[in-house]
């Protein structure tokens, strides 16, 4: 059988979806592999969302929005955009970011609604199926994008992309306007310490784990664990649960 | 309302839309379908659901089902929405509680050739439909009291065109100057492009209906103090010759125009024989030029690193007082030396060739190579000639920009709105709404945009003026219940962290005195950006809350995760 991409689009009410409209009306005909779910504004698209569609094992997931500047709500669809681009900095980490896509449609663009809707359904042809869908899906990978919705969840992680534009494109509270390239020297960093912790503590909700197993398990330097466990231990979210000859063993509180 | 608490009783209407849908997918089927899903207890296929029959069949399915949730699959919420909502409503269901799923608009009529897989797709579509309808809540529009009056802050030919236009509406309007009285840039100009109208005339004219209009009240030596409150219910304190009055207003219109730029240090500015265009006119009212040599230098002070942006009145007001001083003194030598000249329109490049018939000299000069001004003569580069031109004068004017007010920024802080980098008042949008500011309620015209010559002014008076008045036409402002909301029971997870503050476009979001979050219902325009921004999720988006969004991409992905 071939594989028939499944797709969701989040499209906002003023462009997006009007332009969705506008190629039904016209009859443009593209691929029938999206369904839609309509929101006010691109902007309205909580990162979570997005990892949430992933995780069922839905193959790709577009946000559609209005052109830039044409925003029916002045601005949403730049801070889409931010919160978008953090999404594909975390899928980048395990390969995935190409499964999503962000992309402007004004109400006008019957036929660009198509053609970009085709081009995506494509591309996710062309990768394949997910492989969180279907009976037996890859667990670690599921575990990876877990842990990510739970870090584009986490406070740290949303308050600075919700600071983004007033940081970069402002000032700050101190009255500085910080240069984009070291937010996002700051951003990345940030992005993956908070995704090591949330995979660590989604090891540690299951399993009592030492910090070599943790290693291990997440493929990472042992230092790099260490460093983040302190973290998660002086935040109150681990804990030692017993030692283990000299080796303490860690449990999620 | 109760029906958060009721069990969902939904109904599932399937529009065959005539062939439009029912000629691809089996509509029948697709009620079947829908009467296998969750809460779904009655469903129905419609030739048209929204023709009278069709609307009578879904009010017979409310009473008859006791219908607590209503879907319709057919075109597009954004055409048949409202009919629906108000069908339901009709039949004691709140509106909100209506769920419009597209099977029509984005399914039949992009897929004539795959009517197994647009019938798939209508499937998983109502499926996603009823798993939101489950968890939709009943909402009430807001309904806040319009105070029926306005509020034109400057009393300048931009601020007089709105503020008259309003009142002769019937609406009161007060008009507040900061001056002693009224007329603002146009009191100090002589005559104006582009049919050499005497500018006094057409102030004394504007200010006799002014002050004779019995709705309007002007305050001049006064200035506002302090702006609480939003749309339809500003509370405001204006200080006139040292009183504070208090006033309520409906609407505001901001016409604070511009400032002039003194420019020390450039060309040797000395306010003697080197003046401004602005000082000129000074002259010209006052029949004091007396020069037979005289030079003008554009672009003085604009279009630098300081202040990137055209002035766009200099061209026309260096060409509109090179003409003058011709006509006064056909003898005289009138030289403009300039960088670009702007001359658009119809009327305004007639004032250029004009200009050139006359005698006047065009000169253009680099910005890398500007003339300079000395004792008795301007030595300028021509490019072309590619050598220094040396032109005598006995007066040398420089076409300065209109520059933005240094107390703009206090008022934009008052009113909440934002300006642009020259301090400038910054409009909504430039294009789709350019006489609004985002707040509600709020309006701007004239040269505190950006400068603009006296046509430009009363156009952008009359049309701010016609911005307003849709609002305080109305005695009422209704505003949809779909809005930003941070319930009582959230109130604990906010950490008073402000990114909702950053980000609401429309100042819906405030502190109060408490350091509480406090949401304004009625500026919120529910984009919902707030609510995916949070960093508590504590903001919930009525309408497209979390979990009925969730509940679609569940219903969809095939589990919950």
């Amino acid at each position: 059988m071939t594989f028939e991409p499944k797709i969701l689009g989040f499209l906002c009410n003023w462009c997006s979806y009007a332009g969705a409209d506008l190629a039904g009306v016209s009859r443009i005909q593209y691929p029938p592999n999206m369904r839609v779910i309509r929101v006010m504004c691109s902007g309205r698209v909580d990162p979570v969302f997005i990892f949430k569609a992933l995780l069922t094992g839905i193959d790709g997931v577009f946000v559609l929005g209005c052109h830039p500047g044409d925003c029916h709500y002045l601005e949403g669809n730049y801070e889409a955009e931010k919160k978008f681009i953090m999404v594909q900095k975390f899928l980048k980490i395990v390969d995935f970011d190409k499964r999503v896509r962000l992309d402007w449609v004004s109400a006008s663009e019957g036929a660009r609604f198509a053609q970009v809707v085709t081009e995506f359904i494509e591309s996710i042809r062309e990768q394949g199926p997910s492989p969180l869908s279907g009976e037996s899906i890859d667990q670690e990978l599921f575990n990876n994008l877990k842990a990510m919705e739970n870090s584009v969840s986490s406070e740290r992680i949303r308050a600075l992309v919700g600071r983004e534009r007033k940081i970069t494109e402002v000032e700050n509270e101190y009255g500085e306007k910080v240069p984009i390239e070291e937010f996002n020297t700051i951003f990345d960093e940030a992005i993956h310490d908070e995704f090591v912790r949330q995979r660590i503590l989604l090891s540690l909700s299951t399993k009592v784990l030492s910090v070599k197993d943790l290693a291990a398990e997440l493929k990472l330097d042992p230092s790099e664990i260490l460093e983040n466990m302190v973290k998660l231990k002086s935040r109150g979210e681990i804990d030692y649960q017993s030692i283990d000859g000299n080796t303490p063993l860690y449990m999620r509180i | 309302m109760s029906d958060k608490e009721e069990e969902p009783r939904i109904g599932v209407f399937v529009c065959s839309c005539g062939s439009n849908i029912g000629g691809l997918i089996d509509v029948k089927a697709l009620a079947e379908y829908a009467k296998t899903l969750p809460n779904v207890v009655f469903t129905e296929d419609n030739l048209y659901t929204c023709s009278e029959t069709g609307l009578a069949q879904i009010k017979n399915g409310i009473k008859d089902h006791n219908l607590n949730r209503v879907i319709v699959a057919s075109c597009t919420p954004r055409t048949h929405e409202p009919l629906f909502r108000d069908c339901v409503k009709k039949e004691g269901v709140n509106e909100y509680l209506f769920n419009f799923v597209n099977i029509r608009d984005q399914n039949t009529w992009c897929h004539q050739k795959y009517p197994q897989e647009a019938f798939e797709k209508a499937k998983d579509l109502i499926r996603m439909g009823v798993a939101k309808a489950a968890k939709l809540e009943a909402l009430e529009n807001i309904i806040v009291d319009a105070t029926p009056t306005a509020l034109v802050i400057g009393g300048g030919v931009s601020g007089m065109t709105a503020a008259l236009s309003l009142a002769n509406q019937g609406f009161k309007t007060h008009l507040i100057e900061r001056e002693n009285e009224l007329g603002g840039r146009l009191k100090t100009l002589y005559k104006l492009f582009p049919n050499d109208q005497e500018a006094q005339i057409l102030l004394e004219n504007l200010k006799k209906n002014v002050e004779g209009n019995k709705n309007l009240k002007i305050h001049t030596s006064a200035q506002v103090k302090n702006i609480e409150g939003f749309v339809g219910n500003f509370e405001i304190i204006v200080e006139e010759k040292g009183n504070n009055i208090d006033l309520t207003i409906g609407v505001i219109i901001v016409a604070v125009g511009t400032s002039l730029f003194t420019p020390t240090g450039y060309f040797g500015y000395d306010g003697k024989i080197r003046i401004t265009q602005h000082e000129l006119e000074d002259k010209l009212i006052n029949n004091d030029v007396k020069a037979k040599d005289i030079v003008m230098i554009q672009c003085v002070g604009s279009r630098n690193d300081e202040r990137a942006y055209c002035s766009s009145v200099c061209c026309m007001t260096a060409l509109k007082n090179a003409l003058i001083l011709k006509e006064n003194n056909p003898k005289a030598n009138v030289s403009i030396l300039f960088r670009d000249l702007y001359t658009p329109g119809t009327h305004y490049e007639d004032y250029y060739r004009r200009a050139r018939e006359t005698g006047v000299i065009f000169i253009e000069y680099s910005p890398e190579k500007v003339p300079s001004v000395e004792e008795n003569q301007i030595k300028v580069f021509n490019e072309y000639l590619g050598e220094d031109l040396l032109i005598p004068y006995d007066l040398c004017v420089l076409s300065t920009p209109l520059v933005s007010n240094n107390d703009n920024k206090a008022l934009a802080q008052m009113i909440k709105v934002p300006l642009e980098e020259n301090g400038f008042f910054l409009e909504a949008h430039v294009k789709l709404r350019p006489m609004d500011f985002a707040t509600a309620g709020v309006f701007v015209c004239g040269s505190a945009k950006w400068p603009v010559d006296i046509t430009e002014s009363i156009s952008q008076g009359y049309a701010a003026a016609a911005r307003a008045s849709t609002i305080i036409s109305h005695d009422t402002i209704e505003v949809e219940g779909a809005t930003s909301f941070l319930p009582d029971y959230n109130k604990s997870l906010c950490t008073g962290c402000e990114v909702c503050i950053n980000v609401c476009p429309y100042n819906a979001i405030s502190k109060n005195e408490d350091d509480e979050i406090v949401i304004t219902q009625v500026l919120c325009k529910g984009c919902g950006v707030c609510g995916a921004t949070c960093t508590n999720h504590a903001i919930i988006i009525r309408h497209f809350t979390d979990q009925q969004i969730l509940s679609e991409i569940f219903a969809y992905g095939g589990k919950e995760v």
